[in-house]
């Protein structure tokens, strides 16, 4: 379903890489967890596959499509394939629960019939049944979240790619929201989850593949997420990436109590 | 549906870009009208000129009973008198055509020729003599007719059109050309602020369009919003430009006018309806061509 063959990707202005030489292969109907610290290349991964970004060398194929060769006018196409769901939600604040989940089929030109009937019945699927005419700010962060979700896979996506999904919410809830992934996996969509998050990791026990460095250092079935030892000497040459590292860090080591505002 | 869709969209994009949309709509109706202006006004130089210019340079008015020029001494031209000076027309080497014009064609004529105008009704059949109309192959030697036929017998007067359509047809280009070069610059600003007010509405809107291109909307269907919002301020203003036209020209211009100045052809509400497609024309193509060219960058797959 997904596949990176030999896939290097170096951004601009930048020397080291993002993904150096990454290989591998996602199945039809897999789960797979992408992980590692802050600026090992989850991000550009996940960017790759859903052909925001282009790699600088290798190939990346994704629902049969070569995405070196998929011309900018299939793009939109080759999208409504793929549903991806982001740490900040991405959710229109002007427009209602229903609204939100509807837009996204309004926007790829589904009938209004299909629309009134896909909308409730994802909605109910992610557990939002009777919140369809609440506003994103009337909801908790994991219920804004499921929101995000329910409009990533209206259109019922081959594949749900989830960048960080849980980085925004406390444990608890980080879990519920894995569980709706996890069933959504079941009713047979590929899903692929970056994340830093151990406990989530652990919880399920799929597949993980652990990145350091743009490069892939671990993927084993069933595996487990364990906290990477990054050695204190280790040369990094983007200072910026330094930094967004340190950041990362400091907010991880934040009490999650404290973000408790989020999630009303 | 879909089409609902989009019409909330550009009608919710409107809303919240009020002032923007208020002010393109302002600056295409300015720029319009000046363009209308100067193109109405070379339309009136072209009604006068289609029918002077072609075909006298020099007319030649005989004698009526009523001639009150010292030549005439109050009597009417013979018809000896008459056939002389189309002879002697006929024979000058800078003689192109003679048309003869009698009173009943020069009474036509005139009808025709102010049909805008109230003033038909207080002139009459004969009002107008009858007129021999000469063509020049080169029109700067009217002088030669003028000097041979001014105290010819039978003849009231001698008149060069060209001498006194040639000042008036300067001044409307002038006008013209005036107004066509500030048509341009408002142009330019209406184009501008058109480009500006779609970025700002893209930004306004970046999050919807961030979403659009995730779920995988075509980019039509992601520019459309915006290409119609451009279409509905456009239009409006060229649709207020026009009615300002067609007032200015019904209310002022010949309502006006046409007492005061006799002698020329005038446009009317016809001219300006001529105009309206090509000023619709025009704004939605500056329209859809500057909302598509700002709007290349938010499309980037």
């Amino acid at each position: 379903m997904i596949r990176f063959d030999n896939v290097t990707k170096v951004y601009p202005r930048s020397t080291r890489p993002a993904l150096s030489d990454v290989n591998v292969n996602v199945e039809r109907g897999e789960f797979v967890f992408v992980v590692g610290p802050s600026g090992s290349g989850k991000s550009t991964l996940l960017r790759l596959a859903l052909r925001e970004e282009r790699a600088t060398s290798g190939t990346v194929l994704v629902a049969g499509q070569d995405l070196g060769s998929l011309s900018a006018r299939k793009v939109p196409r080759f999208r409504r394939e793929i549903g991806a769901v982001f740490q900040d939600f991405r959710l229109l604040p002007g427009k209602t629960v229903d609204q939100n989940v509807a837009f996204a089929l309004q926007v790829i030109g589904k009938p209004s019939s299909a629309i009134r009937q896909l909308v409730p019945e994802t909605l109910e699927m992610v557990g939002l049944e009777g919140k369809g005419k609440r506003l994103p700010h009337q909801l908790s962060g994991g219920e804004q979240q499921r929101v995000a979700i329910a409009r990533a896979i209206v259109n019922k996506p081959q594949i749900l790619l989830c960048d960080e999904p849980t980085g925004n919410l406390d444990p608890k809830i980080s879990l519920d929201i894995v569980h709706l992934l996890d069933r959504v996996n079941r009713t047979g969509t590929t899903v692929v989850m970056a994340t830093h998050d151990a406990d989530t990791v652990n919880q399920l026990r799929r597949r993980v593949v652990q990145l350091d460095e743009g490069r892939i250092v671990r993927d084993e079935q069933h595996g487990t997420y364990l906290a990477p030892v990054v050695p204190e000497e280790s040369p990094v040459e983007d200072p910026e990436a330094v930094e967004d590292a340190e950041v990362a860090e400091e907010i991880g080591d934040l009490d999650p109590e404290r973000f408790g505002g989020e999630d009303r | 549906m879909r089409a609902g869709f989009i019409a909330g969209e550009v009608w919710s994009g409107l809303r919240r870009n009020l002032s923007m949309a208020l002010s393109v709509i302002l600056v295409t109706m300015v720029s319009m009208f000046l363009l209308g202006l100067g193109l109405l006004a070379q339309r009136q130089a072209d009604t006068m000129k289609g029918y002077w210019y072609d075909r006298i340079q020099v007319s030649i008015y005989l004698c009526t009973d009523n001639s009150l020029q010292p030549n005439c001494q109050g009597q009417a031209a013979t018809e000896a008198q008459e056939q002389s000076i189309r002879t002697q027309l006929e024979a000058l080497p800078e003689v192109k055509a003679v048309f003869q014009e009698s009173e009943e064609q020069a009474f036509e004529r005139f009808k025709e020729q102010f049909r805008n105008s109230p003033i038909t009704g207080n002139v009459q059949l004969g009002d107008i003599p009858q007129s021999f109309r000469v063509q020049l192959s080169d029109p700067t030697k009217y002088a030669v007719v003028t000097s041979q036929f001014e105290r010819a017998p039978g003849v009231a007067s001698v008149q060069d059109q060209e001498k006194v359509l040639k000042r008036f047809f300067q001044i409307i280009n002038w006008i013209t050309g005036f107004s066509v070069f500030l048509a341009g610059l408002m142009v330019i600003c209406a184009t501008l602020l058109m480009a500006t007010t779609i970025r700002q509405a893209a930004f306004i809107r970046r999050r919807e369009i961030g979403i659009m291109r995730l779920v995988g909307a075509s980019n039509w269907t992601i520019r459309m919003p915006f290409i119609l919002e451009m279409l509905v301020v456009a239009t409006l203003g060229v649709a207020l430009a026009v009615g300002m036209l067609w007032v200015g020209l019904r209310l002022i211009f010949n309502a006006g006018f046409n007492q005061v100045v006799l002698n020329k052809a005038l446009i009317g509400a016809g001219d300006v309806w001529a105009l309206t497609p090509w000023l619709f024309g025009g704004v939605i193509f500056i329209a859809v061509l500057t909302s598509v060219v700002t709007l290349r960058r938010y499309l980037r797959v």
